[in-house]
């Protein structure tokens, strides 16, 4: 089977440990990074809608924030791919805690965020794109899936694609099933064709198989504590400037993908 | 920008609503304008509205085998997939294919977020989740998708489309992508959407629900009514399915205005009708009918109405079907989909029930009684919170533009 090639022209990184993808390769480089405000910045939104948004925004709007950015992309003409494992669990746990005891106070507001698609809502609300978004979810292997539609639309579409990942951390009684111990979120700006600002080439090849990569030291737990961090297996080989990585794409294929830099051609 | 695509067959489709369980059951009430709705007997503390319920869920348990995965919107899934030998064709086409082969590809809004909800509701002395609500999966978005997946046997690639109330369309697309890049050579699409509190609180939270049976675009509409429903579709390359109905083409775009109002000139929903004539390359005038989003809300009824008044010739017939169904949510796209295969199957443009002092905002496109005529075109509209469009473009086997 062809592989699906596609370009990295941005990555956005976020978690309570790492501000940005330059923290990541600090942290791969064995430097401790500055860890971020405890709130992501997010400041793609309008300042109105940044002190009132719900979590899962704030994270998706932060990590695809930092990504467009490095690509110098427009992010009105980015399609969306914002993949999420469970959404936003602080508004799940209110809603059902609400529903149980009192369900006529339910906030209409907190139920119109609870879409799993708010945060891709609020970003082309914020950057006024009117490209195809898409929410998905696909249980652990969100990440992939996501990844495997995104790279779609790039090749199947010719354009460029937003791609988040992301998933805040548990709330209540909720959190012993889905077990989120922290945020986790990421982004990349994945485009069809090789230009100055590609960071990296990723072919991509479906497979069917179970043994998807390691994450490398001191990562290894991350992806325990969040399905988000799955996506760890690629942006580790993407900060170590190459190589190759299996990720989940369902419960029973994969997706092996082989990265090469392009810093040289940047640089240039 | 919209790339053209080559129709896919839409090789075997089914849908289980309040006005029945599978294709005969809809046709039928369709045919005699017969609405599946009614006063919201739902839940312990039932809301003075009016709901699209499915009768039979409560009586029929998923099989002991997938006995794990027991909630509504599993059962829903279940009871539909058995409708209209729509398991057997799936499975041979899995046999045929190989089950790597085959995508899923389902939308839903709140998958079965009522088991969550029911857990809330009966949670240990110490507070947490009771014993027989701790397995996993079913409290995530995903849960619909891995139990079909598990319930048919695919292994191909598999993902939940949840973008609120255009779900189920955009799986169409996301299936067509996968087979003109050869990953698959088949895909399942539909979507599930089952009745629970977080959607009869929370639309009612929002002043969007009506007391009455929902009006699709009459002058005194009110709100929506909620409804639930599941429906599939089997998408299969033209050429191995030469007499069934095509999926000539999709569009989608973002609205960029508000979380739950739709774009007060209806932009988004332009750019993803635009988008889906162009890819299936069709001209507006060949479009014989459309099947409205329609949702009876005010502003979603007075947006779609104006975008159809400007954009279609009054030969191009249109209504909603909500007024027999309700508002399915994320499981409308596929609803509406199958009744825009019923109408070219059977040449009947359903008409737009609980419309019967008709907006003056309405063109003469609409629809407002059956009407029989052949039907070679057919659309489908659905939009979502967050300002998420999609259309859908099917024509009948053998039609050329």
């Amino acid at each position: 089977m062809s592989a699906l090639r596609v370009h990295v022209e941005g990555v956005g990184v976020w978690s309570p440990q790492l501000a940005n993808f330059a923290a990541l390769r600090e942290l791969l480089d064995g430097i401790e990074p500055t860890p971020p405000p405890a709130r992501p910045a997010a400041i793609t939104l309008p300042a109105n809608e940044r002190r009132r948004a719900p979590e899962s925004v704030l994270l998706a709007v932060e990590v695809a924030g930092q990504a467009v950015v490095m690509s110098g992309r427009d992010a009105r003409n980015l399609a969306c791919v914002f993949a999420s494992s469970h959404g936003d669990q602080p508004i799940t746990d209110y809603m059902c805690a609400t529903l149980a005891n009192a369900p006529g106070e339910l906030s209409p507001t907190r139920f119109h965020n609870s879409v799993h698609n708010a945060p891709v809502g609020y970003w082309t609300i914020a950057t006024d794109c009117h490209a195809p978004s898409t929410a998905l979810a696909a249980q652990r292997a969100s990440f992939g899936a996501g990844l495997l539609e995104a790279a779609c639309q790039v090749v199947a579409e010719r354009r460029p694609v937003l791609l988040v990942c992301s998933d805040t951390a548990g709330s209540g009684p909720l959190n012993e099933v889905t077990g989120c111990t922290q945020a986790f979120a990421c982004a990349l700006v994945l485009t069809p064709e090789r230009s100055i600002d590609t960071l990296a080439c990723l072919d991509m090849t479906l497979t069917s198989g179970q043994d998807i990569s390691e994450l490398p030291e001191p990562l290894s737990g991350w992806s325990r504590g969040n399905p988000s961090a799955t996506a760890l297996a690629l942006l580790a080989v993407l900060a170590r400037g190459g190589g190759h990585c299996r990720v989940d794409a369902s419960s029973g294929m994969q997706l092996r993908i082989d990265t090469q830099a392009m810093v040289a051609e940047r640089a240039a | 920008m919209s790339v053209p695509m080559n129709p896919l067959a839409v090789s075997a489709y089914t849908v289980t609503s309040a006005i029945g369980h599978g294709l005969v059951a809809h046709l039928h009430a369709l045919e005699h304008a017969r609405s599946g709705l009614r006063h919201n007997d739902f839940s312990s503390a039932p809301l003075d509205c009016w709901i699209g319920r499915v009768d039979g869920i409560e009586d029929r348990p998923l099989p002991t085998a997938f006995a794990r995965w027991e909630c509504r919107n599993d059962r829903l899934a279940w009871l539909g997939l058995n409708q209209d030998g729509f398991l057997e064709r799936v499975r041979a086409a899995r046999d045929r294919y190989g089950a790597k082969r085959v995508a899923l590809l389902l939308g839903t809004s709140t998958s079965s977020i009522g088991a969550t909800e029911e857990s809330y509701r009966r949670l240990d002395a110490d507070g947490g989740l009771p014993d027989d609500m701790l397995w996993p999966p079913v409290h995530a978005p995903h849960s619909l998708s891995a139990f079909v997946a598990e319930a048919l046997g695919i292994e191909g690639p598999c993902l939940t489309v949840s973008t609120a109330c255009s779900s189920s369309a955009k799986v169409f697309a996301n299936a067509e992508r996968l087979m003109r890049l050869g990953l698959v050579d088949a895909a399942v699409v539909g979507g599930v959407d089952t009745l629970c509190d977080s959607v009869l609180f929370g639309f009612n939270a929002l002043e969007l629900v009506s007391p009455e049976p929902c009006r699709p675009f009459d002058a005194s509409r009110n709100g929506i009514s909620i409804g639930e429903a599941a429906g599939f579709a089997l998408l299969e390359r033209a050429d191995v399915a030469p007499h069934a109905p095509r999926l000539l083409g999709y569009g989608e775009a973002s609205d960029a205005h508000h979380m739950s109002t739709p774009h007060p000139e209806g932009l988004g929903a332009e750019l993803a009708l635009r988008d889906a004539l162009l890819r299936a390359g069709l001209d507006a005038s060949q479009v014989d009918y459309i099947n409205l989003h329609g949702t009876a809300s005010q502003k979603n009824d007075e947006v779609e109405a104006a975008l159809v008044s400007r954009s279609f010739p009054a030969s191009t017939r249109a209504s909603s079907t909500k007024g027999f169904t309700g508002h399915t949510l994320g499981a409308a796209g596929i609803v509406e989909a199958v009744i825009a295969l019923l109408a070219i199957e059977h040449d009947l443009i359903p008409g737009n029930l609980g419309g019967d002092t008709p907006d003056a905002v309405c063109g003469a496109q609409f629809a407002w009684r059956n009407e029989k005529q052949r039907v070679n075109v057919a659309l489908s509209n659905s939009f979502g919170f967050g300002g998420n469009n999609a259309c859908l473009a099917f024509a009948r086997a053998g039609f050329s533009g």
